[in-house]
């Protein structure tokens, strides 16, 4: 029964609603078809998983057999840019996210994130404001896109007019996560490997710039260094920014999506927050559990043969942690397929856990709670003009490509 | 149907907590929670409402918190009757009574103990008296020490190097302070985590500018002729000039107001079983009597059926729930209280973490990092299971530690990890001073016999 599952998660027609298959995979808590990834579906597991040290995300570990759809073609890769530290173990991963950190995040930098909350304020505003025919919204294209991507391109100090430019590249490179069973393996390859190439130039440009003239912003900081760690090559320098780039509004933009139209799913929860704006940080944790933007972690490999829930996966397995999976785990949720935004016990993966939990999680987090509490306060009854909306390609990260809605107006 | 007399004390019965901090707090609000409708009585000897106590030696000492400001959120309004700023002097079992500081007696059908420890003082009472000598306990200790250090002292003396005494020298260096910490064992932390992390936390003392002396003790403080501490003499045979010092001796459990009472109660504070009650000088176990926090001390299948006293935050929390429930249950609906000993500390801006019982432990390994850049995992290994685990700035591998704690693991472990290091291929002694002689009070105190004797024989140690 489970035999080819695999293949029908990540088909498209699954995509509005992946989750009986999750339930199904769950039935077999380490499913393995023999040549594919061990894919470990329920909670304690994942969270279990993601704080084993004896698991790398370094895909140098795997196995040239392991027999991964979604694994990346190795040569191709590293003409490009080294791996970012999304794909590195410790101690080079640490270095490079703690670097990375200082510019962001506490202890060195504690006030960013919430600095920006003006600033995104007043993008939500101005996009809220344009939204131009409130019989036809495209909550995606108007809104959900632009929005994260006006800020990451701030927060970084990418000129917001190259966007079209990295657009392109930002597609490639995670739809190269995904795999298109229509498309031929090596013509994926050379795409990704083509925009890697491209976005690396376009970056190592705007690096050479921030070196001469540094400004406030996170890439200007990352080139200039400091700290205990020194400062990074220029090739780490890249690799990062292109991670921080793609990561920085990929995810938020399927947050924000997948929230509204939970929303609109939702009408009384929809109007409680609007009553109490407050919801939406209990909200957002909800929305992280219910529909995560990153639905699956591809990219785990044992250093040893280790052992899950009775099965061994041999070492330089391709593993897949289904994160959405394990938030939809009743031995660990109650009623999980119910969306509640009242929910106490929300200990949720939707950021993943470990060394490689979220990075930009903090900022997400408050993006996604600006957004959905002003749609909330300012849309006028809003509806779905279409559910399910259509969908993107993409399993892994999975949101609706667009999300048509309409409302009676708009209020100040 | 009769009402059976569990139902009975839920409903009408008197339920009094002696201790009205961490611990007491949340039993009662626990009670409260499972139902508990009769009458509850909340006894501290303190003046002040439940509060907090890891921010007293790192953000108030840094002037980043106001010592007052750190009341116990709480869950729930528990409706007791608060008696705080008496002290309970006396229990008498068999008239079910606890008598207060005040004369008066109040009596329980069921009766949780949960006082905790206090500061050790200074052991010469008239030094310990003088003006600029501190512990650190207490929200006055807090303020006091703040505004001492606030004031600019030209040097601070912190005598003895556990958790507490190195997160004060820490405070001290980021407050741009002179600061000497005299230990009497080889280095800082040593008790709790041994001699080879011991070396590591040495280094970062000294690297944060901290005149650090090891193997030496105080052997007087001298004051002015206004009463000021101005000077500490020192085994050594030197004189150090300080006008701040800080008693950093560990604690002592407040178990004296028990004497006599026929309580299982001493120094090493109330010895209960494993669902937290009691036990009787005769080693009996009591049905009305609960401990709770860090004034207990009951036995750990994970740990041998070590006593153990833990004086842990997590602990206290734990502990006091599994109390509270037990006091409400049936016997069969009761449940143990299995908690992974595990705490944390900040000082020097690394965040050090435990897990288990690494003074259990006879070996070291460092699984993954380096001593060296201050961020490693290590995990303590006796009798060749894995018994204890601590990171320094590594912390979020510590979950998987402690499962392999929980299931007894061998070690050393048998499997490589990410980030291991040459130098965590294979053991080493992982160097604890002999139990026998006092450190500066281990968080963790290992109450039964020595796990370093083969022997089952009573163990005290030396001091007590």
């Amino acid at each position: 029964m489970a035999h080819g599952i695999l293949s029908q998660i990540l088909d498209y027609s699954s995509r509005a609603n992946p989750y009986p298959l999750y339930e199904e995979l769950r039935k077999t808590p380490v499913f393995h078809d023999g040549t594919g990834p061990y894919v470990i579906s329920t909670y304690y597991d994942i969270q279990s998983l993601l704080h084993d040290p004896r698991l790398s995300s370094d895909a140098r570990n795997l196995a040239a057999t392991a027999g991964d759809p979604l694994a990346e073609g190795g040569e191709a890769e590293e003409t490009a840019l080294p791996p970012s530290f999304l794909k590195l173990d410790p101690p080079e991963h640490d270095r490079l996210r703690r670097m990375t950190n200082r510019p962001f995040g506490p202890p060195h930098s504690p006030h960013r994130v919430d600095g920006m909350r003006g600033g995104l304020k007043d993008i939500v505003t101005g996009l809220i404001d344009n939204l131009g025919d409130t019989e036809n919204i495209d909550l995606v294209d108007q809104f959900a896109y632009p929005f994260p991507v006006t800020m990451i391109c701030q927060l970084l100090g990418v000129p917001r007019e190259d966007e079209p430019k990295f657009h392109v590249w930002a597609d490639t490179l995670a739809a190269s996560l995904d795999p298109d069973p229509d498309a031929d393996p090596a013509e994926r390859q050379r795409k990704t490997h083509d925009s890697r190439m491209e976005l690396g130039m376009y970056l190592a440009g705007l690096i050479e710039q921030r070196r001469k003239d540094p400004g406030e912003d996170m890439l200007s900081q990352l080139a200039v260094g400091h700290g205990p760690d020194e400062s990074m090559s220029t090739m780490e320098l890249l690799s990062t920014a292109a991670l921080l780039l793609i990561a920085g509004h990929e995810t938020t933009v399927n947050l924000i999506t997948n929230g509204m139209l939970t929303l609109l799913r939702n009408p009384d929860v929809l109007a409680q927050l609007r009553q109490e704006p407050g919801l939406a940080v209990p909200l957002v944790e909800e929305l992280l559990r219910f529909e995560p933007p990153v639905q699956l972690l591809p990219q785990r490999t044992p250093l040893v043969d280790i052992e899950v829930g009775g099965v061994t996966i041999p070492k330089g397995s391709s593993m897949w942690l289904i994160l959405a999976s394990g938030n939809r785990d009743p031995d660990r949720f109650e009623n999980p397929d119910r969306f509640d935004p009242y929910r106490k016990d929300i200990q949720h993966l939707g950021l993943g856990s470990g060394i490689h939990s979220c990075f930009g999680a903090p900022l997400a987090r408050l993006e996604a709670q600006l957004a959905l509490s002003e749609l909330a306060r300012r849309l006028e009854n809003p509806r779905l003009l279409e559910d399910p909306p259509p969908y993107r390609q993409n399993a892994v990260l999975r949101g609706p490509r667009h999300l048509r809605i309409a409302c009676d107006g708009v209020r100040d | 149907m009769a009402d059976t007399a569990l139902d009975q004390l839920k409903r009408s019965g008197r339920i009094v907590v002696v201790g009205a901090s961490l611990a007491g707090l949340r039993a009662a609000e626990v009670m409260r929670e499972k139902g508990f409708a009769g009458s509850l009585t909340l006894v501290g000897d303190e003046r002040h409402e439940p509060y907090d106590r890891p921010p007293l030696s790192k953000q108030v000492l840094l002037g980043k918190a106001e010592a007052d400001g750190t009341l116990l959120p709480r869950r729930l309004d528990i409706d007791a009757e608060w008696r705080l700023g008496v002290a309970a002097t006396g229990l008498d079992m068999a008239a079910r009574t606890v008598k207060l500081a005040d004369g008066e007696e109040v009596p329980y059908d069921r009766l949780l103990i949960a006082t905790g420890v206090r500061a050790r003082p200074w052991p010469n009472e008239a030094e310990g008296e003088l003006d600029g000598v501190f512990t650190l306990r207490t929200r006055e200790d807090g303020a006091g020490l703040a505004r001492a250090l606030a004031a600019g002292p030209r040097r601070v003396l912190v005598i003895g190097a556990g958790f507490t005494g190195s997160e004060i020298a820490s405070a001290c260096r980021e407050r741009g302070l002179e600061v000497t910490v005299a230990e009497r064992g080889d280095g800082p932390l040593v008790g709790a985590l041994g001699g080879v992390i011991g070396a590591v936390a040495a280094e970062l003392h000294r690297e944060n500018g901290v005149d650090l002396r090891t193997g030496i003790m105080v052997t007087a403080l001298e004051g002015d002729s206004t009463g000021r501490v101005r000077a500490a003499h020192l085994s050594d045979g030197t004189t150090l000039e300080c006008d701040v010092v800080v008693v950093s001796l560990g604690a002592q459990r407040n178990t004296e107001w028990l004497t006599g009472s026929g309580l299982g109660a001493g120094p090493r504070g109330i010895a209960c079983d494993a669902g937290c009650r009691a036990f009787d000088l005769r080693g009996i176990v009591t049905d009305d009597i609960y401990v709770a926090g860090d004034v207990a001390r009951s036995p750990h299948a994970l740990f041998g059926y070590q006593f153990l006293s833990l004086e842990h935050w997590g602990n206290a929390v734990a502990q006091a729930e599994t109390a509270a429930h037990n006091m409400l249950s049936e016997g069969t609906d009761r449940r143990p209280h299995l908690w992974v000993p595990a705490f944390w500390s900040s000082q020097f801006g690394v965040n050090i973490k435990s897990v288990g019982v690494p003074s259990m432990g006879s070996e070291i390994m460092i699984t993954q990092g380096s001593r060296s850049e201050r961020r490693f995992t290590a995990v303590y290994g006796y009798q060749g299971r894995v018994i204890g685990a601590v990171t320094f700035d590594n912390g979020r591998w510590l979950q998987f530690y402690e499962k392999q704690i929980e299931a007894c693991a061998p070690f050393p472990p048998p499997f490589t990890t990410v980030d291991r290091r040459p130098d965590g291929q294979r053991p080493i002694p992982a160097d604890f001073p002999d139990p026998s002689l006092p450190t500066h009070g281990p968080t963790i105190t290992l109450s039964g016999y020595s796990p370093a004797d083969r022997r089952i024989a009573t163990f005290t140690p030396a001091g007590h």
